[in-house]
């Protein structure tokens, strides 16, 4: 199958390939560029287990061709931490017990990433709104807003990237 | 236990330690099966049958074989070449791993791809070509034991109809007296609807079979690798693999919740390709595979009975079941018993007889019948008997909870046999009610729903007061496949300190990694954070037999805590040496054993983990480790009493969960913030079931709801703000008074959301709903009984 060039900015880093039409945002993260942090949790676009910042919104990776991201700048989970120090939203997580088996985790954690850039105040129903995109089995969504709520604080504070 | 009786520093008992698995999952780094990639390795995607019963009468792969990147189609020929077509399931039933004749369920695996890519082999999936005969489709498990339905399991010679098997338990003769001299009775038929686990990440394995060292590495989406490792051994011991040349690795796992207990076709299609072609071979199932030919639980078909004196006294509960297996019983149960521990069934309530009846039935559907985050068909019992006691509470116009505190089981019972056998270990009922009810201000609730009955709004209370059964189990009754249910820890002591310990079990979330590290610090006095903990690789970890039915704390989180006072024991020994003491004259706190009445003469465990290795005494061995392997000697018994405040939209039939109390009760706690997630999580997989959650079938046998465009799982907008809170009444068999609770909200939440619904509907004559509760039942139920917007 003919290949198309495709540049794109991962974590800071440019990153060119050749890749087919068809290959997904998500398989090229993950395979390509072998960032297995971002998950596949169904087909049909409702888990967001495969949730990544393209240009700045919270997208769904499964949904995305690679081709589509070319020329645009990718956030994933692993470049959430910044010179060893996990960002806002990571540590909310971890104090508040937002995560269990951690396969929804990422997406959870980049929906957050997005919204809380947009939203630094936010009321726990929109926290709910916010990622209803996002599936989790073991939580119970409970701890995860909580999690957004100490990033939110986190971030209001200032000086907390 | 309510207050730790270690310090923060060292992080025993009732700490709430932060997770130790949480920095790796935070940064993207755990690993999970996908995330595994071996030089040239295969991907396998598989074929799957779009008729639910049908002779297969051809299979054309040549267009398949034909894509470049293709290497291989395996057929159920090319499997029968090696006797590897058919494997036996957990309860001695066989399946097909693929077919060679006749498929028996849509989504049935049929053929399978391997290429060089994960798109190409899907590409070859498209382009194998079968031609199906369709027969006769039996769908519906009490048709299927009607005389005249088509016999479905052709391939046993002696079937002559669809029945697996008949279980009963109880006194008949005494249940039978007490419905004959009951003074009221209540008798309701309850449909449990087959669902789905849906764990974010679905099943798939990596198979790596070396040539040279005869070597069959599996990494594996598994609850239970060792007992896998065994089975394995068992079933392909003929084409030459052994036990201790199969390494089975359960790495992060992305939930469980026993969808990952069994041994499914397409794991078993990836070893015999990785054996065959000598090259590691990847399978991970996509959600729709997974939702459409996994496990499935539940599908009880019930009608229950109630029996009890117009004061409110129950005396009698009768229960017959038809159970949906699909096309093999491959439940996942302990081997003695085909219906699970739905023999819990008499609940919290002091019943003075009770008799059950299951039949298993085989119909073209996939097979499972394994627990649904519970053990063994708890959820099923609970169910029966927080519906029918609502049920009598109401047809008798007494209070629900008043109800319940006059039939409890009362704390001096305890240990208490019920009519169906067991000996619950300990509780008390009344305590976890009445706490729920003032958390969540009961009388002043019911008020309300007095107030807004006479405005014609609806509003309904629900109470669930659920005792489960988990910590499979003892060994003279329990085992899979002859394997007995113990399971099993291993900690070694460093010189420095330090420790790992290992485990049978395997985390799927729950956190292990922290709570028994805990354990380990809570009897040794070694800091959390200087323990490292394992599971999960069959080379390294002791045996055991995994983690599902809640079991972890109550087998191998005693375990533990038994190994661990083995070296204690020796420390103590080594201790007396160091302070040239008499044993006798050590007293220990955590972490130090000290010369009563000289609190400065004291070693450390430190300092004897040390000397065990470079000063230990002569004619003792060196070192410092122990192994223990522990079989329980009951089962353990949590409990909880819940509370849902429910609204109905009279518009459109919509159940909004306004508020739901949870009170649990699960013996001495090891982290409360890990229970606390436990009980959430829980709780969310109670209400999916209760008013979103079903797979139906229709007439063909076309599953209905094969993904998640609509087999819907709760979202965070659904899920109600969970209001927690506990008791403790310690298990007193086990080590450290614990019982587990990984499932109790799941057990008991979707009685307590029914019963809510039925109490604001009462009054308009309804008296059941079968769960899902969606919006079109209600709906119809109103408009049926005058109801309009």
């Amino acid at each position: 199958m003919a290949k198309i060039a495709i540049k794109v900015k991962v974590n800071g880093v440019e990153r060119s390939a050749e890749v087919e039409a068809r290959l997904l945002l998500v398989h090229f993260l993950r395979e390509n560029l072998r960032l297995t942090g971002t998950h596949v949790g169904c087909d049909t676009s409702h888990c967001g287990a495969c949730t990544v910042v393209l240009d700045g919104r919270a997208i769904k990776s499964c949904s995305v061709f690679a081709v589509q991201a070319d020329g645009r700048e990718i956030l994933t989970v692993e470049g959430l931490e910044q010179d060893g120090k996990l960002h806002a939203i990571q540590e909310g997580f971890f104090q508040e017990h937002g995560l269990q088996c951690g396969f929804c985790t990422s997406g959870m954690l980049m929906t957050g990433y997005a919204f809380l850039e947009n939203n630094s105040n936010p009321t726990d129903d929109e926290i709910r709104h916010a990622i209803s995109g996002n599936l989790c089995r073991c939580t119970g969504y409970v701890n995860i807003v909580k999690a957004y709520q100490y990033a939110a604080a986190k971030l209001r504070e200032g000086g907390e990237q | 236990m309510t207050t730790p009786r270690t310090p923060a520093e060292i992080g025993g008992m009732g700490h709430s330690v932060k997770r130790k698995e949480d920095p790796r999952f935070l940064r993207g780094q755990g690993q999970y099966v996908d995330d595994i990639v071996l030089p040239d390795m295969l991907y396998l995607d598989i074929v799957r049958s779009p008729y639910a019963h049908a002779k297969i009468t051809n299979i054309d792969t040549s267009k398949a074989l034909a894509i470049p990147g293709v290497a291989a189609v395996i057929t159920g020929k090319d499997l029968a070449a090696y006797n590897l077509h058919w494997m036996p399931t957990l309860m001695s039933d066989t399946q097909m791993v693929l077919p060679v004749d006749k498929v028996m369920y849509q989504a049935q695996e049929v053929a399978a791809v391997l290429a060089t890519e994960r798109y190409i082999a899907a590409d070859g999936a498209d382009a194998v070509e079968i031609d199906y005969d369709p027969l006769p489709v039996v769908v519906d498990p009490k048709k299927a034991l009607l005389p005249n339905a088509p016999v479905l399991r052709t391939d046993k010679p002696d079937k002559k109809d669809n029945h697996i098997w008949h279980w009963e338990w109880g006194d008949r003769a005494a249940t039978d007296q007490a419905f004959n001299d009951a003074e009221v009775t209540v008798k309701q038929d309850i449909y449990i609807p087959r669902i789905h686990v849906s764990s974010i990440e679905t099943c798939g394995c990596v198979a790596h079979f070396d040539k040279v060292r005869g070597k069959l590495t599996v990494w594996m989406t598994t609850q239970a690798p060792h007992a896998i490792r065994t089975v394995f051994a068992l079933v392909a011991g003929h084409v030459g693999l052994a036990e201790h040349k199969i390494q089975i690795i359960a790495p992060d796992i992305g939930g469980g919740f026993g969808g990952k207990v069994p041994v499914y076709p397409g794991y078993v299609i990836a070893v015999a390709a990785s054996v065959l072609t000598g090259k590691p071979v990847k399978w991970i199932e996509d959600r729709m595979e997974n939702i459409q030919a996994d496990s499935f639980a539940r599908d009880y078909h019930m009608t229950a009975e109630l029996a009890g004196k117009k004061d409110g006294e129950l005396t009698a509960l009768r229960i017959k079941t038809i159970a949906d297996h699909g096309y093999t019983d491959a439940a996942a149960n302990p081997s003695k018993f085909p219906a699970g521990l739905f023999h819990i069934c008499t609940g919290s309530y002091d019943l003075k007889a009770a008799h059950v009846e299951v039949d298993g039935v085989y119909t073209n559907k996939p097979p499972g019948g394994i627990a649904y985050r519970c053990s063994f068909r708890v959820t099923e019992a609970v169910h029966a008997i927080e519906r029918m006691a609502d049920l009598m509470a109401h047809e008798i116009g007494m209070d629900a909870a008043e109800f319940r505190m006059k039939n409890f089981i009362k704390p001096e019972q305890f240990p208490y046999k019920s009519a169906l056998g067991w000996e619950y270990d300990s509780g008390d009922y009344a305590a976890a009610l009445r706490k729920a009810m003032e958390n969540i201000g009961y009388a002043e609730l019911k008020k309300e729903q007095a107030e807004k009955r006479k405005r014609g709004e609806l509003m309904g209370i629900g109470i669930s007061s659920f005792t489960e059964i988990v910590g499979a189990g003892p060994s003279k009754h329990f085992d899979i496949l002859g394997l007995k249910m113990f399971d099993s820890a291993e900690i070694r002591i460093h010189p420095t300190g330090k420790a790992i310990a290992r485990f049978g079990t395997k985390s799927q979330g729950q956190g292990h990694e922290t709570t028994y590290a805990q354990i380990v610090a809570e009897e040794l006095g070694i800091p959390v954070d200087d323990i490292a903990v394992e599971e999960g690789d069959t080379d390294t970890a002791p045996y055991g037999l995994g983690t599902y039915a809640s079991r972890s704390t109550p087998t191998a989180g005693a375990a533990g805590a038994m190994a661990a006072r083995k070296i204690k024991d020796k420390a103590k020994k080594i201790a007396a040496y160091l302070l040239e003491a008499h044993e006798d004259d050590l007293e220990w706190e955590p972490g130090k054993f000290f010369v009563k009445g000289s609190p400065d003469r004291a070693k450390t465990i430190q300092d004897i983990a040390l000397a065990a290795y470079t000063n230990h005494p002569q004619g003792m061995e060196a070192g410092l480790e122990a192994v223990s392997y522990y079989d329980p000697p009951n089962l353990t018994y949590p409990f909880g009493s819940y509370i849902c405040v429910v609204d109905i939209d009279k518009g459109t039939g919509e159940v909004k969960v306004r508020r739901f109390m949870a009170v649990d009760d699960c013996g001495n706690i090891i982290n409360p913030m890990i229970v606390e997630g436990q009980i959430h999580g829980g709780l969310t997989m109670g209400l999916g079931p209760a008013l979103y959650e079903e797979i139906q079938y229709d007439d063909s046998g076309n599953i209905l709801q094969g993904s998640f465009m609509n087999y819907l799982l709760p979202t965070a907008i659904e899920t109600p703000n969970w209001e927690t809170d506990k008791t403790c009444t310690p298990s007193p068999h086990h080590p450290l008074g614990a019982k587990g609770v990984g499932e109790s909200a799941t057990v008991g939440a979707p009685a307590a959301i029914v019963n809510a619904v039925v109490d604001a509907l009462w009054h308009l004559g309804v008296r059941h709903i079968d769960i899902p509760i969606t919006p079109p039942k209600v709906w119809k139920l109103l408009r049926e009984n005058g109801v309009t917007e």
